[in-house]
């Protein structure tokens, strides 16, 4: 693991080097960029250390978006410190857990009524879900051609414990009424600029009160980092991250659909390029609809590309596969570019929203590159592309992941 | 949250996100624009990572969608001079 100490050191004696390799040390040694990023993610990402969060590689300082590096994934969970960080918003306050007040009401829930968050760690059952937690945009970086926006390697994503509250619990206490249609959150942090829409997302009823949508407070056994929605979030399993609100402050049912840009103008996929099973109806335009489930995908965290390996001797090839809360039935490995395909060991299964590792042992038998791929299908059928499904905002990259090494 | 001017934002941020300094966009005609307008609501890091693919039309697109849909106090001479700098030195057809 990279320490704040290793990288300061490299990045030391880069300096020492000289100005064209302070660059390299910061940007190429200790960070592998994926080629097909946008030339200028070379300038921009590289290690950096927000308050309580070990290196990351950052994309953008304000509002903040940095990614986990990929041997991060190596592990199960994701460790807290090295989860992704992902906001659009650059007013970012600090809650004060004692001051911090949920509200919880709407016109689709009559009973208005505010929670501390002691209040909602004793008032409502406890629950724990492990769900990945994964940006829309995800490895937008990688599609081409390039589309504007946060240019994602790999790394915005994680998978974590989460617990909490049950939003369902919450919103009955509220007495959520028949005809409330969506619930819209809205959190703490804001725009600068009073012109900019607030941050604030809905999702359908149905999701909202699905036992597995929760209030979050604790990731991992440890209060929600402050990057991460310190003191409570949104978990919404199977779904992408857009819709897992951070330092949340407001909970509204509402009986008509929430009509902001970060629902109508953003966050969409066109109608039927994917094959989505849970769709958000109230939202759906003739042309596009949000964003709701994740698609099935995988990645590969051993061998690291460029990774020196010996021939005739065991390589042990290993990673994760994720997916909507289907389950993942089959992970394959290719190491001849993709002409044949084996199966690989599925690890023991942590829940459907899970991540689940999977490996394989291959046995290089030629010197030179050796292509690694891996694909992954779930309990409904679904699969990894070979092709993009081009949109217009880069969303759902779910092309195999292929890792290159030497064999000598 | 408070909504606060432009200027005391500027004069705020400066202090808060250090790190930022180290971004150097290119130098020349229409930057000082670029840093005043489009760094008073986030880093200029943005334009950097969605380089060099945009062509003129994206770029324009990018720019008027910060004015209109995200309420950037930018007229039009400025949106124009940023437009023409963000093609020029980060467009598809600028220096890579």
């Amino acid at each position: 693991m990279l320490t704040r100490r290793s990288f300061v050191a490299t990045a030391g004696t880069a300096l020492l080097a000289g100005p064209a390799i302070v660059k390299q040390g910061l940007a190429a040694d200790d960070l592998t960029l994926e080629p097909e990023l946008p030339g200028g993610v070379r300038d921009a990402a590289r290690l950096e250390t927000l308050p309580g969060k070990v290196p990351l590689v950052k994309l953008t300082y304000r509002p903040p978006n940095y990614e986990t590096p990929l041997h991060y994934f190596n592990e199960l969970y994701t460790p807290n410190e090295a989860f992704f960080v992902r906001y659009h918003l650059p007013d970012i306050p600090e809650v004060d857990a004692a001051k911090w007040r949920l509200g919880v009401g709407g016109e689709g829930a009559p009973n208005r009524y505010e929670l501390t968050l002691e209040a909602l760690k004793r008032d409502f059952t406890p629950v724990e879900v492990t769900a990945v937690c994964q940006c829309s945009g995800n490895r937008r970086g990688l599609v081409a051609p390039h589309v504007a926006g946060v240019e994602w390697g790999y790394g915005a994503m994680g998978n974590a414990r989460w617990k909490g509250a049950r939003l369902k619990d919450i919103l009955e206490r509220a007495g959520l009424a028949k005809d409330a249609v969506e619930v819209a959150f809205d959190g703490a942090d804001g725009p600068v600029v009073e012109k900019t829409p607030d941050f604030i997302k809905s999702i359908p009823v149905f999701k909202a009160i699905d036992p597995d949508t929760i209030v979050a407070y604790e990731m991992n056994g440890a209060p929600l980092p402050h990057w991460n929605g310190f003191p409570a979030r949104v978990v919404v399993p199977g779904w992408t991250a857009t819709y897992w609100v951070k330092h949340l402050t407001r909970i509204e049912a509402r009986t008509k659909p929430e009509e902001n840009f970060w629902m109508k103008g953003a966050y969409r996929i066109p109608n039927g390029k994917f094959p989505i099973v849970q769709r958000f109806l109230s939202q759906e335009t003739g042309v596009n609809t949000p964003i709701t489930e994740m698609v099935v995908n995988s990645v590969i965290t051993a061998p690291a590309a460029g990774d020196a390996v010996r021939a005739g001797e065991a390589l042990a090839v290993k990673g994760m596969a994720w997916d909507a809360g289907y389950g993942i039935t089959l992970v394959e490995v290719s190491t001849d570019a993709g002409q044949t395909w084996t199966r690989a060991s599925l690890g023991p299964d942590p829940g459907r929203y899970s991540f689940r590792p999977w490996s394989f042992s291959a046995k290089p038998d030629r010197s030179g590159p050796l292509t690694v791929m891996a694909r992954a299908m779930n309990a409904i059928g679904q699969t990894q592309t070979t092709a993009l499904i081009q949109n217009p905002a880069g969303y759902h990259h779910n092309l195999m992941h292929r890792v290159t090494v030497n064999v000598a | 949250m408070t909504k606060l001017s432009l200027a005391v934002l500027l004069l705020l941020a400066a202090p808060a996100f250090a790190d930022e300094q180290t971004i150097q966009l290119r130098d020349a005609p229409g930057r000082d624009v670029v840093l005043n307008s489009c760094g008073a609501c986030h880093s200029l890091d943005y334009i950097q990572i969605n380089a060099p693919f945009p062509d003129e039309k994206l770029w324009r697109a990018e720019v008027t969608k910060m004015i209109s849909v995200f309420g950037a106090p930018i007229d039009e001479a400025d949106a124009k001079t940023i437009t023409e700098y963000l093609v020029k030195n980060y467009g598809a057809q600028g220096p890579s």
